[in-house]
């Protein structure tokens, strides 16, 4: 029962924490609990929720993707240069998908066929793509991308008053964490990050998992850059810049430990929320853009602490 | 020293895991500390060493009391543990593993590396160990640094020396050396409190012995008036009759054969066939290629020159998928390392080599997984407090049934073990026993690496001795322990 117990905690801290911080806010802001603003926060954190669902496959299997930034912004380059050209959207933005896995993939096979370190990898592509960005656009934003209706839709759009691109990140969320939960897939996610070399004498491929879950990552940088690309209706040369932090922390505060094996992706979606509620109210209550960059980080911190002490 | 510890008590949450214990070492013993896994040794230990406190109870050193509250306290009474795990640093010298923490300082408070390897020379030598103390500690074997070990112990004026297992992995050569330092040390005043589940060891080396059991004193008599019978039965609380189960196996037809196999320098020109039913023990001294070998057999570094036979196919190993698919199955030497996902669910942990087998279109159904562990971990008899409890929170016995479970889940035709009950204790042994008999009474081809040569020679219905990598015999029966030594030491 006491195993019990503390599992149900450590499923549960996240989620307490985030609901104490909403309920703080909501005392000091009467603007807070509004429908309109808590549709705001669903759109606003849709983009880092989105590369935090990515993000969390590969903290499961105790790597990191530095890179998903960079992705994010060469993926909504090449959407915004595929519009622009006249390709419709119902093929450029399975072809940006598409597109994301393929980089997100290169890392994931560096890593696992060479055996360096995910870290090291990652921000050596995060650099590369980024670099690839500013070659394919020549540091200009590329605008004019026309009046599409699915593209205009998932960053504009509402269904029933709730954003498009909030439901696109839920959505994620409810697939991941079916596919983490309930298929042989997550299950292989989860034993190689808890132990590679269990997982291999168990017979898993583990070279193959390993370099899918930075394709997975990959994905869902390219999904956040096809809702941002909508959003701005351009794309911008600088995208993305540092996303990878706010989807690493997002993704520990909901609970995922870094050295792999232990998460859930329902923490990652209160994670993102934390940090969305976060700047949200911090926006509401006036506080400096320089301030919140403090306070955030003492949020970090703090959630570390107390997941350290279950 | 002489150190005497009195009515220990200690809980953990409302669970008392020691009760009223006793434990009284003399100067110059070595005192045997035993009980089954679970019997509360490893917390007394550490009630010793200052790593936990105890609830109630006091410990004397030479007569008088005194309080160990944290590590530092342990170490300035002059007692040190030696933990199964060694802590040596490996990219570390032998000196500064040695030195760790208390470094001799020149006079511009740089270390003094001269006099610190002088020291540590100087101390090795005292062990009958000529080494050299620039060499890098991750490049000596297990034996070597188990020396070292004591060596920092001895820089640190222990005079009560814990050793938790420290044979386990050692060969019988170095296992031998090893008794002789301790036997000089012993002469010098030094005492030992010696942990082991090899319990013929305690007879060869110690003076004394305690017994635990459920975390309390069973009582301590001097090792000359008992026999291993009675030790056994102290320790479990029961006579068990023998130790091994009366073979009901019966070998058949080949099943697999191996010709000339080799890999690198691990091993060569490896032959020998298993048949259907059959035990077939490997046997050889640490460092004699035999984990080399089966591992080979099953994938994991596959071997590089030979054949390998099925059913008299040729057939090619070069991965564990293949061999798994082959029908075979490997129970690893260190299941912590690389046998069990310990943070995980006994559940993951059986269910990990068959999980496609339990899925439609790659989605688990709800509760197959629950029924095929449940029932993989009824038929061992695993003992756990449910089927989501982590693998971690088991006892040694418990966690070796639960990687048994995953792959006798999966009815392999060919079951490669190795050390199958390394780290057990005496009951779960037998049942484990019981469970590679009845294996190969239905018909399963069993390979069993094992160091404990009672135990090869208890199960084995052939024995294949390494060494140096090579084949140096294969017994095929009424082999004896001093048969099997010889052909593995090559004397």
């Amino acid at each position: 029962m006491k195993i019990r117990f503390g599992k149900l905690v450590s499923r549960l801290g996240p989620l307490l924490g985030l609901l104490i911080l909403s309920a703080l806010l909501a005392a000091l802001s009467p603007d807070f609990l509004t429908v309109s603003n808590l549709m705001n926060i669903l759109n606003q954190v849709s983009l880092n929720g989105l590369v935090a669902v990515g993000m969390t496959f590969v903290i499961l299997t105790g790597g990191i993707d530095l890179s998903v930034g960079s992705i994010l912004a060469l993926t909504a380059a090449l959407l915004a240069a595929m519009l622009k050209a006249g390709i419709p959207d119902f093929l450029a933005i399975p072809a940006t998908i598409l597109l994301g896995l393929a980089l997100g993939m290169a890392s994931g096979v560096a890593i696992s066929i060479f055996r360096l370190q995910p870290f090291i990898v990652t921000m050596a592509f995060m650099t590369i793509y980024r670099g690839a960005t500013f070659v394919f656009t020549q540091g200009r934003p590329i605008t004019g991308l026309g009046n599409r209706r699915i593209f205009a839709a998932l960053g504009r759009g509402e269904l029933g008053g709730v954003p498009w691109s909030g439901l696109v990140f839920l959505a994620g969320i409810g697939i991941t964490a079916f596919v983490l939960a309930r298929t042989v897939y997550g299950k292989y996610v989860y034993a190689v990050g808890g132990n590679p070399e269990a997982a291999r004498l168990s017979g898993l491929a583990v070279r193959k998992i390993t370099a899918s879950v930075y394709a997975v990552s990959g994905i869902f940088a390219a999904l956040a850059g096809i809702v941002l690309t909508s959003r701005l209706d351009s794309a911008q040369p600088l995208a993305g810049n540092g996303y990878e932090l706010d989807a690493i922390a997002a993704v520990v505060l909901g609970g995922t430990s870094l050295s792999g094996g232990k998460g859930f992706m329902l923490g990652t979606l209160i994670g993102a929320f934390i940090i969305g509620v976060l700047n949200n109210g911090l926006n509401l209550l006036e506080v400096s853009s320089f301030y919140q960059q403090i306070v955030k980080g003492g949020v970090i911190l703090l959630a570390v602490l107390l997941d350290r002490r279950k | 020293m002489n150190l005497e510890m009195r009515g220990i008590h200690k809980s953990f949450g409302t669970i008392p895991v020691l009760k009223n214990m006793n434990l009284e070492v003399r100067e110059g013993e070595i005192h045997a500390l035993v009980g089954e896994n679970g019997a509360g040794k490893s917390t007394l230990m550490r009630i010793l060493g200052g790593v936990i406190s105890k609830d109630a109870g006091e410990i004397l050193v030479d007569g008088r009391p005194i309080e160990i509250s944290k590590v530092r306290d342990a170490e300035r009474a002059g007692i040190s543990i030696i933990h199964q795990e060694l802590s040596v640093l490996p990219n570390m010298t032998v000196a500064e593993n040695i030195f760790l923490g208390m470094e001799p300082r020149t006079r511009l408070g740089l270390v003094d590396s001269k006099a610190m390897r002088r020291a540590a020379a100087e101390t090795l030598g005292r062990l009958g160990l000529g080494l050299e103390p620039r060499v890098r500690a991750g490049d000596l074997g297990v034996g070597q640094l188990q020396l070292v070990e004591i060596a920092k112990a001895l820089i640190r004026k222990a005079r009560l020396i814990v050793m938790d297992e420290p044979t386990s992995a050692l060969s019988e050569r170095e296992t031998k050396r090893l008794f002789e330092v301790m036997r000089a040390l012993k002469a010098e005043g030094v005492s030992f409190v010696y942990i082991s589940h090899r319990l013929e060891e305690l007879f060869a080396i110690c003076d004394r012995l305690t017994v635990l059991r459920d975390g309390e004193y069973v009582g301590s008599a001097s090792i000359r008036e008992l026999s291993l019978e009675r030790v056994v039965a102290m320790m479990v609380g029961r006579e068990i009759g023998d130790r091994f189960p009366v073979k009901t196996n019966r070998p058949g037809g080949v099943v697999l054969e191996v010709r000339d196999l080799g890999r690198g320098r691990d091993f060569k020109g490896i032959s020998f066939s298993l048949r259907r039913g059959e035990i077939l023990g490997v046997a050889g001294l640490m460092g004699a290629g035999r984990t080399e070998l089966v591992r080979a057999l099953f994938g994991a570094e596959p071997a590089e020159r030979g054949n390998i036979l099925l059913d008299g196919q040729e057939v090619r190993i070069r991965s564990p998928q293949e061999a798994m698919a082959l029908g075979l199955a490997l129970v690893t030497e260190e299941r912590k390392v690389d046998g069990l996902f310990l943070p995980f669910g006994v559940d993951f942990n059986i269910g990990s080599a068959s999980f496609p087998s339990l899925a439609t279109l790659g989605v688990l159904s709800p509760g197959k997984l629950e029924a095929f562990a449940g029932k993989a971990a009824e038929a061992l008899r695993v003992k756990t407090p449910s089927l989501a409890s982590p693998a971690a929170s088991l006892s040694g016995g418990n966690q070796q049934k639960v990687v048994l479970a995953r792959w006798l889940a999966r009815e392999p035709r060919v079951l490669v073990l190795d050390e199958p009950t390394r780290g057990v204790d005496v009951g779960a042994k037998r049942e484990i026993y019981e469970i590679i008999d009845r294996l190969a009474a239905r018909g399963v081809a069993v390979l069993m690496v094992s160091s404990e040569l009672p135990e090869i020679i208890g199960m084995s219905d052939r024995v294949l001795v390494m060494r140096n990598g090579k084949n140096a015999g294969l017994l095929e029966s009424g082999f004896t322990q001093e048969q099997i030594m010889s052909l593995a030491t090559g004397v």
